[in-house]
């Protein structure tokens, strides 16, 4: 049976992927740090959909230890959805070296450090797809959110970038770009309804683009003019907006 | 962020913080916080029980942990759905235990309020099918308890509106079936001499209650359709239903699209839709195979029904009274068609025996009716309740939104032990809602 490597699975997103791709009958393998708390959604994904689960101990900070966490998994999983990210606290981040390495780390350099592995294997099988879960506000820097926003800037170039590699290999590489969604992430933020996504819609759109081996995804489509109008903005103009 | 929200029955509305969790260590942080606050479901309960300036949302902690298809134990995370559970359970033959008339509750809700069902004269409430649960309780520790271990927690999360802890998993016992349909059979009384008749005279049946008219008098008073079923067995099936015996029911669902003006509801439009319902059925007897979720979840297929009762919202009235007080039924039947305050649906149960420290079963009548919120309403609604006192009857914390202190005192005669072993584990009353403060049951004195 097919299989589907779940990155930071312990995240809104990440759990409605995982529902999304047992229900069609995929192996699941759930990774994140502290993996046995996912124990009951391994066992409620075995129950609803017959799929076999694997939890596995994974930690986007922990460089090092990315090529043995990918070379204990057996099989290799056919797909590989990297869902981890933090948006961490822009004001904190200004003036705690801290906050803002931990930002551009997970979001940025984690991601680049275990998609560079998944992506040899893959290359070298001459099969797979990968689909890394970007940002709208990677598409252009903004006062509120710039340290989070330039991380996922960085991580969709990297996507834009390994696809363009790896398509000689018969290597899928989706962006996605979600606008507002609803989860943990945003829970204390004032969404507009009609602008917000939950985190379901973004499983059955990643699942459907990566069946169709789509480039790069918006999950609603106004968000593609959205940020086209915002791309637009004159920069004399955008440097003196509040955003 | 503070969102509006109510539950049910639109009333009352309020400004609440709405946490939520997706794994035990996220809600022991919660719990740890400085905050009080009431854990909260799908918000299905019809008043003000899960209502808080905090909030914990359960919604998101909602997984199965295990279910056996052979013996049908069941265990799941509170924040779980009955339509989610059943849609697992149904294809493989295994039905729920006791459901109420909706499938929209989370199984934590189900504890809490202690849930009963068409069932209750023979097979008890939601807890009597509790194999054991799990509580978090106000100090962080999370206690496995059941009717025999710590049987005080159990008894006061049963029915205990959440003020004992947050019910963090439940392993329950399901029911076998045959089929996903019911074999049932609705017949027709004239009035209320009559229906109570019926019941004691199918009261053999495993499913029971009535749809009761409370705005005609005179000898059609108490005019009703019993409603009695069984699960088909699948000999019982028509052929056209035996391909697909378990199959699952219900995903074809309307929504009410907005709220009813409050004036659309009168004794007028109410009599005519009486009429209706009374006259759809010809035949003094029907007999027929139906899937399971028209006879369960009627309501389920208009999704935000509540909606047609209004911006103001309504209140849903249930009290049980003993099998000797009858009178007591009629008292209240003429109140509400003198007061013409009658609505849609009223449901007539018979209760089985049932003596829990704060479930609200017990023995007797329970009446459910729907008011909307209109001035003079709740000046009846304490009419009422004395009443339901004076024939030592009761009423039920999951749809009350209004009720005073005493009400709840002189209706549950072991409320201070109840409330002795909230006390217990939830000394600083860290867990408490709109309805317990309003209910003096998280007040020290």
């Amino acid at each position: 049976m097919a299989s589907v490597l779940i990155l930071g699975a312990a995240s809104d997103m990440a759990i409605a992927l995982a529902d999304v791709y047992a229900a069609k009958g995929y192996d699941v393998m759930l990774a994140a740090r502290n993996c046995n708390r996912l124990s009951n959604l391994a066992s409620d994904l075995k129950i609803k959909y017959n799929v076999n689960t694997v939890l596995a101990e994974f930690d986007a900070l922990k460089f090092e230890s990315h090529k043995e966490f990918f070379e204990s998994l057996h099989p290799k999983p056919d797909i590989t959805i990297c869902v981890f990210g933090y948006l961490g606290d822009q004001e904190k981040g200004m003036e705690d070296w801290k906050e803002a390495e931990n930002i551009i780390h997970t979001n940025y350099t984690g991601a680049v450090s275990i998609l560079n592995i998944v992506a040899a294997h893959y290359a070298k099988e001459g099969k797979g797809s990968i689909a890394g879960i970007s940002s709208v506000a990677g598409e252009r820097g903004r006062q509120s959110n710039y340290l989070y926003g330039s991380a996922k800037a960085g991580f969709t170039a990297y996507l834009s970038g390994l696809r363009n590699r790896m398509t000689q290999h018969n290597v899928h590489v989706l962006t996605v770009l979600p606008g507002f969604v609803y989860t943990s992430m945003t829970e204390h933020l004032q969404l507009p309804p009609l602008l917000t996504a939950h985190p379901e819609d973004v499983a059955k759109s990643v699942y459907k683009a990566i069946a169709k081996r789509k480039n790069v995804i918006y999950v609603k489509w106004f968000w593609r003019w959205i940020m086209l109008i915002i791309k637009l903005i004159p920069e004399f103009v955008f440097k003196k907006m509040k955003l | 962020m503070k969102k509006k929200i109510a539950n049910w029955g639109n009333y009352p509305v309020m400004e609440s913080d709405e946490l939520s969790f997706r794994f035990k260590d996220q809600v022991k942080r919660i719990i740890g916080g400085k905050k009080n606050f009431i854990p909260r479901g799908n918000g299905r309960c019809y008043g003000d029980a899960s209502l808080a300036d905090t909030t914990i949302s359960t919604l998101k902690y909602n997984r199965i942990i295990e279910f056996n298809t052979e013996t049908g134990v069941f265990e799941c995370e509170s924040g779980l759905t009955l339509d989610k559970i059943l849609d697992v359970i149904v294809p493989k033959g295994w039905f729920l235990p006791v459901t109420p008339g909706t499938k929209f509750i989370t199984v934590g809700g189900a504890v809490g309020s202690d849930v009963h069902g068409k069932n209750h004269h023979s097979e008890g409430s939601f807890s009597n099918h509790i194999i054991e649960m799990k509580v978090l309780t106000a100090d962080g520790n999370e206690i496995t308890c059941s009717k025999t271990q710590n049987p005080d927690l159990f008894a006061a999360t049963c029915g205990g509106m959440g003020l004992t802890g947050l019910v963090t998993t439940v392993k329950f016992q399901l029911k076998k079936i045959e089929t996903s349909y019911i074999r049932q059979k609705q017949v027709k009384a004239k009035n209320l001499d009559e229906i109570l008749k019926l019941f004691s005279e199918y009261s053999h049946y495993t499913y029971s209650m009535a749809w009761i008219d409370c705005l005609t008098r005179g000898e059609n008073f108490g005019r009703s359709i019993l409603t009695v079923g069984e699960h088909a067995k699948l000999d019982e099936l028509p052929e056209k239903f035996k391909k697909n015996p378990l199959a699952v029911h219900g995903k074809k669902k309307i929504t009410f699209p907005f709220n009813l003006p409050s004036w659309v509801l009168n004794s007028f439009t109410v009599k005519a839709f009486n009429f209706l319902y009374y006259g759809k059925n010809f035949k003094k007897e029907i007999n027929n195979i139906v899937p399971y979720e028209p006879f369960f979840y009627p309501l389920d297929a208009i999704l935000h029904w509540n909606r047609g009762y209004g911006k103001k919202g309504f209140v849903q009235y249930q009290f049980v009274l003993p099998l000797t007080a009858k009178e007591g039924l009629v008292e209240i039947l003429n109140r509400i068609s003198e007061k013409k305050m009658g609505s849609f649906l009223v449901v007539l149960k018979v209760f089985g025996k049932q003596d829990d420290l704060i479930s609200f079963p017990s023995e007797g009548y329970t009446l459910a009716m729907d008011f909307p919120v209109r001035k003079g309403l709740f000046e009846f609604l304490d009419e009422l309740d004395q009443i339901v006192l004076k024939y030592n009857g009761r009423l039920y914390m999951s749809k009350d939104a209004r009720m005073k202190p005493e009400m709840l005192e002189k209706g549950y005669p072991r409320l201070e032990e109840f409330k002795a072993i909230v006390k217990k584990y939830n000394p600083d009353f860290k867990f408490r809602s709109v309805q317990s403060d309003r209910l003096a049951l998280t007040k020290n004195n």
